[in-house]
């Protein structure tokens, strides 16, 4: 056997690899969009690619007066909007502070950064419900964005942080010795130059309200409040069987704008995490 | 300077106006002439005083005694003034030292003849030098109230008795000390429960991460090969498991496997005459997870993997190439310990993140099927049994304790963390 041969088996053999894989991927993703457009709601007739497809149970989603799927749509992008908005202000200022500024705790507020983005919220929850309980912000969307944007940012400040400090200080010192002030650093070097890494923490503040399910549920009772991931959660977790082809099309509706827009920018987040994580 | 006024700064005192900031904050900056620093110490501490002394008071008062009236105190009402009246006091007590160490320094200052600054100067200054705490105090004000207080709160909680049948307003709690730790330690279906989940959670985040790591490693590898082709659709698909939200692919593996109606038994298992009881065997519920756990968290490492890869130096493969290296010696000597060492601290990351992974084990079938003598599910983590403790059967306290335990091990991942990254390592020069 020539070397070349040798070489077209092995790349043929990659390539099947390639192939298995990635019907290992598609196949549930194919299944769900086939559940979804299954006729009926029961799940044991229902088939992979159904005999008479209909889009049924994506218009009971938008059109049934039973259904409150437009309203946990309106209340994600609520949630989801003021995240991203308070949360990369919030953020920015302190990554600013922790990369261009000597203060006292500094160094010890890092660690801190560096533990508690490890700790779940999951470990307060009890707590965290009591105290929105206190504020009577319990079954409030407030509540739940004020829990967003205060647990993001142990590990926000660390990625945006790593990003500034690869920032030349030359360019805010020369504005300085210019007579600019501090914010003036800030908003019109600093902000402008780290818009690559600002794009990556609003996009994902704004999508972690679309994902989570697991803080809504502790945090917000009444189904007019619900987020989608809760919504569709509770879709399924009361009737398993029966509900999974409405779960399936309210699943693929959220799945695929998010899945759409994280391929286009996966690329930034692993330059963010490898330049903020590594080098810092 | 006139001779009389130089010797009166010489008998300038920093001792005494250290001893004045200690009686009280301003004292000793008003003998050192700052007279509006000192007024304004002066009003923030009488403020303080007046404001926060009777809740600072009643808050240490609770934290002690956790309430002494069944049905008039509320224990747990109680315990979180106390924790927010020990974090305002020790806010205070921060700020105090530091009036003390900027009395000192300012008196010292004026000691050795040094002018004191005018207004204008001592108000830019003091922005300059205040500039990053008021970048930072919005961020760390969120930062307490959401993260900090609730860890203190269920720190605490641990060394209480409340339960289902402890509980306020009915009952008062009161303080145990380590009984929690005991009892889970020691006794019946405590430690029975607790062992086997924590053997079960130690396994799963090690072969459930390793086993995405070795995916992600491969996969990377092959992609990067020089002979394949369509690299940019290949990487594509094979990040698709990321892209997709986990909640929603977890719950769709949960129908795949489902026992009655999943694709799995039916369609692929089915016709070769198998049926895996998926969900209702601990052992193949535990399988599952750690195969759907593979699928979804490969293409991180992937796409990291990929990315490290190709700032790897050419020269080093040529060099090896002349050397006449096998390519399993520059996968070994080269590739392995470059990928590993640029990405370790996100490794270690996503050994933290199973180890803590809520989603999976509790979307997958809620930690089940039960098992006979214990108190968890079969296929329960520590953090799921947390939570099922704490929302199911109102364990507060014990569920307190595990999470305790858990947090012990993730500052273990912590420290490793601290020693790996590299930017600690320039942080230190500093």
């Amino acid at each position: 056997m020539t070397r070349k041969t040798k070489s077209n088996i092995e790349v043929a053999f990659i390539y099947l690899f390639f192939v298995l894989m990635a019907i290992i991927i598609a196949y549930p993703l194919i299944w769900t969009v086939g559940i979804s457009l299954n006729p009926g709601t029961n799940m044991y007739s229902s088939q992979m690619i159904p005999e008479n497809w209909s889009f049924e149970h994506y218009k009971w989603l938008f059109t049934s007066p039973d259904s409150d799927y437009l309203i946990w749509y309106k209340n994600s992008l609520v949630v989801a909007v003021t995240n991203s908005v308070v949360s990369v202000f919030l953020t920015a200022l302190i990554a600013y502070a922790f990369s261009r500024y000597q203060f006292v705790g500094r160094r010890y507020g890092l660690y801190a950064f560096l533990l508690l983005q490890m700790f779940p919220a999951l470990m307060g929850m009890v707590a965290l419900y009591i105290l929105l309980n206190l504020v009577g912000l319990l079954d409030s969307l407030y509540g739940l964005v004020l829990i967003y944007i205060g647990g993001q940012i142990p590990f926000n400040a660390w990625l945006v942080k790593g990003y500034f400090d690869t920032i030349p200080r030359e360019l805010d010192e020369a504005a300085r010795i210019d007579g600019a002030g501090h914010f003036k650093v800030f908003f019109q070097i600093m902000l402008p130059l780290a818009k690559p890494i600002l794009a990556v923490v609003a996009l994902f503040n704004f999508m972690a309200p679309f994902m989570d399910f697991l803080l809504p549920r502790i945090v917000l009772s009444s189904p007019e409040k619900y987020t989608l991931a809760l919504g569709l959660f509770n879709f399924i977790n009361q009737q398993f069987s029966t509900n999974f082809t409405r779960f399936a099309a309210g699943a693929i509706l959220i799945a695929v704008p998010i899945a759409v827009v994280f391929l286009f920018l996966q690329r930034y987040l692993i330059s963010g995490l490898t330049s903020g994580a590594t080098k810092g | 300077m006139n001779k009389n006024e130089r010797k009166k700064t010489q008998q300038h005192n920093p001792t005494l106006a250290i001893v004045l900031s200690i009686l009280f904050a301003g004292l000793g900056q008003s003998y050192n002439r700052r007279f509006i620093k000192g007024t304004i110490l002066i009003i923030v501490e009488a403020a303080f005083l007046i404001t926060m002394y009777d809740f600072i008071n009643i808050g240490l008062w609770g934290i002690v005694t956790l309430g002494t009236i069944p049905r008039v105190d509320h224990s747990i009402i109680l315990l979180i003034q106390g924790i927010i009246a020990v974090l305002v006091l020790a806010f205070a007590i921060g700020l105090y030292i530091f009036n003390i160490i900027d009395a000192k320094r300012d008196a010292e200052k004026l000691r050795d003849g040094e002018k004191i600054p005018t207004l204008m100067d001592s108000m830019k200054n003091t922005y300059d030098k205040g500039f990053p705490y008021m970048l930072v105090i919005p961020g760390l004000f969120m930062l307490v109230f959401v993260v900090i207080l609730p860890l203190l709160f269920m720190v605490s909680l641990a060394f209480t008795d409340y339960n289902l049948y402890n509980s306020p307003p009915r009952n008062l709690l009161n303080w145990v000390g380590f009984e929690n730790f005991t009892k889970l330690l020691e006794s019946g279906i405590w430690k029975d429960t607790f062992f086997s989940v924590f053997t079960w959670t130690i396994v799963w985040t090690v072969v459930a991460t390793t086993l995405q790591i070795a995916l992600g490693l491969l996969l990377a590898l092959l992609v990067n090969d020089k002979r394949i082709k369509f690299k940019r659709t290949i990487r594509t698909v094979l990040i698709l498991p990321w892209a997709v939200p986990a909640f929603v692919s977890i719950l769709i593996f949960s129908a795949l496997f489902n026992s009655e109606f999943g694709a799995i038994n039916r369609d692929i298992l089915g016709p070769i005459g198998l049926a895996v009881p998926w969900m209702s065997d601990p052992f193949w519920a535990k399988m599952a997870l750690i195969l759907i756990q593979t699928w979804l968290g490969f293409p991180f490492v992937f796409a990291l993997f990929t990315g490290v890869l190709q700032s790897i130096p050419g020269d080093m493969y040529e060099a090896a190439d002349i050397d006449g290296a096998s390519r399993f010696q520059k996968f070994k000597n080269i590739t392995f310990p470059f990928v590993l060492f640029a990405t370790a601290p996100l490794l270690i990351m996503q050994y933290a993140g199973n180890f803590n992974n809520f989603n999976i084990i509790y979307l997958f079938n809620e930690g089940g099927p039960a098992v006979r003598g214990q108190n968890a599910g079969g296929t329960d983590i520590l953090i799921s049994w947390v939570y099922k403790l704490t929302f199911d059967t109102n364990n507060y306290n014990m569920a307190a304790a595990i999470t305790i335990i858990m947090g012990v091990i993730v500052s273990a991942f912590a420290f490793y963390q601290f020693r790996k990254t590299a930017s600690f390592k320039e942080e230190g020069n500093l």
